[in-house]
Formats: C-alpha cells, sequence, structure tokens
C-alpha cells in the first residue's frame, strides 16, 4: 500500500511528464504544418519532371542511357530513410522491419544487397544488428535542402553507373497525413518511366531537342533522381513530424488518465487515513469514560 | 488552334506560376527563344538568365536559375532549379551578394587566398542579373 506522500510524489511526475510531452506536441504540430506546406510544394516539381522525362523516354527508346537501361540485376542497393530523432511512435521500427524483411527477401533469392541509410536511428538499428551499411547520411532532419538530396544522389548515381550495384531501391515514409504514415518501397534506378498515353506521343509529332535528344536525357535523368530522393526526404520529414505529433497527443492523454487514476487513489488514501484518525480519537475518547 | 500559352513554372521549393498567357520569352541553352501558341513542340534545356511573359500589353520579367522548358502548341512547362518573379526579389540582398563576389574575386586576383573562382564569378552573375531584373519590375 503506498503511503500519501508516494502518490503524491508520483502525481507530481507525471505531470511533470505530461506538460513536456504536451510542449513536443506543440512544437512538432508547428514544425509539421512548415513540412507539409513543403512536401506540397515539391509535390508538382517532382511529379513535372516524371512526366517530363516519360515522355521524352518514350520517344527515344529505353536503351539510350545507362540510366534508363535495365541491366540483369544481381545487387541491389537498399537505400532507407530513417529519423534521426526517435520519439515518434512506430516510424522508425515500422521502416525499419520492412526494410529488414525486405533485405532478407532478396537475399534469399540469391540476390546481393547492400544498404544505405540516411538518419541516426536507421544507422543505429543495422549497426547493432552487426549489418555493414555501405554508406550513411545523419543529421539531415529538420534542416533538409535541395544540396543535401544533390549530394546523395550524386553518390548514389556515380556507384550506379560503375556497376557496383545494378538496382537501387528507396525506402521511405509517404505522408498521407498527421495520423497515417505509409511505408513504401520504390525502386529508383533504374528509371521505369510512366505509361504515356499513346495518343498523346503521336499528336505530339515531331519534337525539337536544344541542344539534342540525348544531351537533354544526360542532364535530365540524373536531375530526376535528386528530385525524387528530395522528394522523399520531405516526405519522411513531414512524416516524421506528423507521427511525433500523434505519438505526443497519445501520450500526454495518457497522462491525464493516470493523473486522473492517481488522483483518486489519493483521494481514497487521504479518506482513509482521515477515518482511521476519527476512530481513533472516538476510541480514545470512549476509554476514558 | 489555341489562342494562349498555358505556362507552368515549378522549382523543387513551389509552384511559382500557372497562368494563362500570351508569349514567352526564355533563355535557352543555345540562345533565348520566344514562344507564341501554336508553337512546334519542343524541349530544351534553360540556362540562368532573365525570362519574361506576357499577358495581353504587360510584361512580367522573372529569373530563371537552369532548368528545362518542355513546349507544346497550347502549354509551356518549365522546370527551374529556382525562379524569382522580379517583384520578389530583395535587392538589398542581391546587392550585398555581388559586393561579397567581387570581394572574392579580388582576393583571388590578388593571389592572396586560394578560392573557388568559379564558384565566386557564378554568384556574381546571379546577383548582377537579380539586380537587373528587379530593375525592371515595372511592367512595360
Amino acid at each position: 500500500m503506498p503511503t500519501l506522500r508516494d502518490i503524491k510524489r508520483r502525481i507530481t511526475s507525471v505531470k511533470s511528464t505530461q506538460q513536456i510531452t504536451k510542449a513536443m506536441k506543440m512544437v512538432a504540430a508547428s514544425k509539421l504544418r512548415r513540412a507539409q506546406d513543403r512536401i506540397f510544394e515539391a509535390r508538382p516539381y517532382a511529379n513535372k519532371m516524371f512526366s517530363v522525362l516519360s515522355s521524352l523516354a518514350m520517344r527515344t527508346g529505353r536503351e539510350e542511357h545507362s540510366l534508363l537501361a535495365k541491366r540483369s540485376s544481381s545487387k541491389i542497393e537498399i537505400l532507407v530513410i530513417t529519423t534521426d530523432r526517435g520519439l515518434c511512435g512506430a516510424l522508425n521500427s515500422n521502416i525499419l522491419k520492412k526494410a529488414y524483411d525486405f533485405n532478407r527477401q532478396k537475399k534469399k533469392d540469391d540476390y546481393e544487397t547492400s544498404i544505405s541509410t540516411i538518419g541516426r536511428k536507421g544507422r543505429d538499428f543495422f549497426r547493432k544488428r552487426n549489418i555493414p551499411m555501405r554508406k550513411t547520411w545523419v543529421g539531415l532532419s529538420g534542416k533538409i535542402t535541395y544540396s543535401n538530396a544533390q549530394e546523395i544522389a550524386r553518390d548514389i548515381v556515380k556507384n550506379y553507373t560503375e556497376e557496383l550495384f545494378d538496382e537501387v531501391c528507396l525506402v521511405y515514409n509517404e505522408f498521407k497525413s498527421a495520423m497515417h504514415q505509409r511505408v513504401i518501397i520504390e525502386k529508383l534506378l533504374p528509371i521505369e518511366p510512366q505509361k504515356v498515353e499513346k495518343e498523346e506521343v503521336i499528336h505530339y509529332g515531331e519534337f525539337i531537342y536544344e541542344p539534342s535528344a540525348s544531351e537533354v536525357l544526360d542532364t535530365l535523368l540524373p536531375k530526376h533522381i535528386e528530385v525524387q530522393i528530395f522528394r522523399a526526404l520531405l516526405e519522411s520529414e513531414a512524416s516524421e513530424q506528423g507521427a511525433r505529433m500523434t505519438a505526443m497527443d497519445n501520450a500526454t492523454r495518457n497522462a491525464k488518465e493516470l493523473i486522473e487514476k492517481l488522483t483518486l487513489q489519493f483521494n481514497k488514501a487521504r479518506q482513509a487515513a482521515i477515518t482511521k484518525e476519527l476512530m481513533e480519537v472516538v476510541g480514545g475518547a470512549e476509554a476514558l469514560k | 488552334m489555341a489562342d494562349k500559352l498555358f505556362l507552368e513554372i515549378v522549382t523543387p521549393y513551389r509552384l511559382v506560376l500557372s497562368e494563362e498567357v500570351d508569349e514567352v520569352v526564355a533563355p535557352g541553352l543555345e540562345g533565348e527563344f520566344g514562344v507564341l501558341p501554336n508553337h512546334t513542340p519542343f524541349l530544351t534545356i534553360l540556362k540562368l538568365g532573365e525570362m519574361s511573359y506576357r499577358i495581353g500589353n504587360e510584361r512580367w520579367f522573372l529569373v530563371l536559375n537552369r532548368g528545362y522548358a518542355e513546349v507544346g502548341p497550347e502549354k509551356v512547362i518549365i522546370l527551374a532549379e529556382g525562379c524569382e518573379r522580379a517583384e520578389e526579389i530583395d535587392i538589398e540582398r542581391a546587392l550585398a551578394a555581388k559586393k561579397r563576389a567581387e570581394e572574392r574575386i579580388a582576393i583571388v586576383e590578388r593571389k592572396a587566398e586560394e578560392i573557388d573562382i568559379e564558384r565566386a564569378r557564378a554568384s556574381l552573375i546571379r546577383a548582377l542579373l537579380r539586380i537587373e531584373v528587379a530593375n525592371k519590375k515595372r511592367p512595360t
């Protein structure tokens, strides 16, 4: 049976935790709004770029460029995007579990795999399991810029063209809403152009290229990879803030419930103490008679 | 037959513009080009430079930092790394950037320090361009 003082101490401690979670929730909410704006602003660019690229690829044929051509793939690079900080619910464990299973599955299917991670959580996860990582990037979240994506894309494209791996898969959290994030495994390389309506291709007929179709492709394709990585980074940033907001909201609510329960217990214990004291007083008076 | 062009300018950071216009002028890799409605489809790389579009008799200017333009008979899609409307340009900042770049170039010319001169030059060009475009703010 905890004493009155013990209960009181617990109430105070839960209360201060609640204050922290509440503050974190507010911070996440405001960061979420910013991250959400950024991803909504960035999506049209990524989509437009993809459609320009797809129609171009459609007209020039797939084998024209090394980033488009399919190779008989035996080595797969898995690029996992996680967060740097925790306290965001099951976000990281979901994605890491998916990535881990994906890696195992591919290994079972006789592929060679290599893993690269973005974000501290992913790095720690694979390090703990003694799975070697090809490359890691940490400390990006919260201040993602296009040049971060450029740096990562350059590394990926360089190693891809040097045939260090034949396929690149991107694993990240897609931002659906503050409540909802979805783990996505997406093939980044070789680039799979979207199916363009045949009619549209015919409708456009002869295209003029400046300087030339292959030169445009040469610059457009690496750029596309940059943009896709940039988008994925922003998606996972928004997911992180959303997940953290939800997690902290739950924590605050749990703390509230806990405080209510403890307060009830505290009152009960206090009442019991008062009753006991009364009984003693009455008992004492009775004995004096 | 279309008599208007649908112009869309997107950058990684935002959708800059989405509007019906009459004419577009943009800095292609092989020279500046103008687009009127019913242009032959073409695709080009864009370099750093000034671009403009016209609605009726009003002309609007923007600074464009590298990208691509896809031109169709009824639409122009511009994918740029960066793009600012003339009225959005912060002249103070551009002037500061110009001064900084000039100082850096001066340092290199005195051979005092090894700095990436190409980068300094590029930022000088960007700053000059911004100032120039910002001064055209008034639609002509």
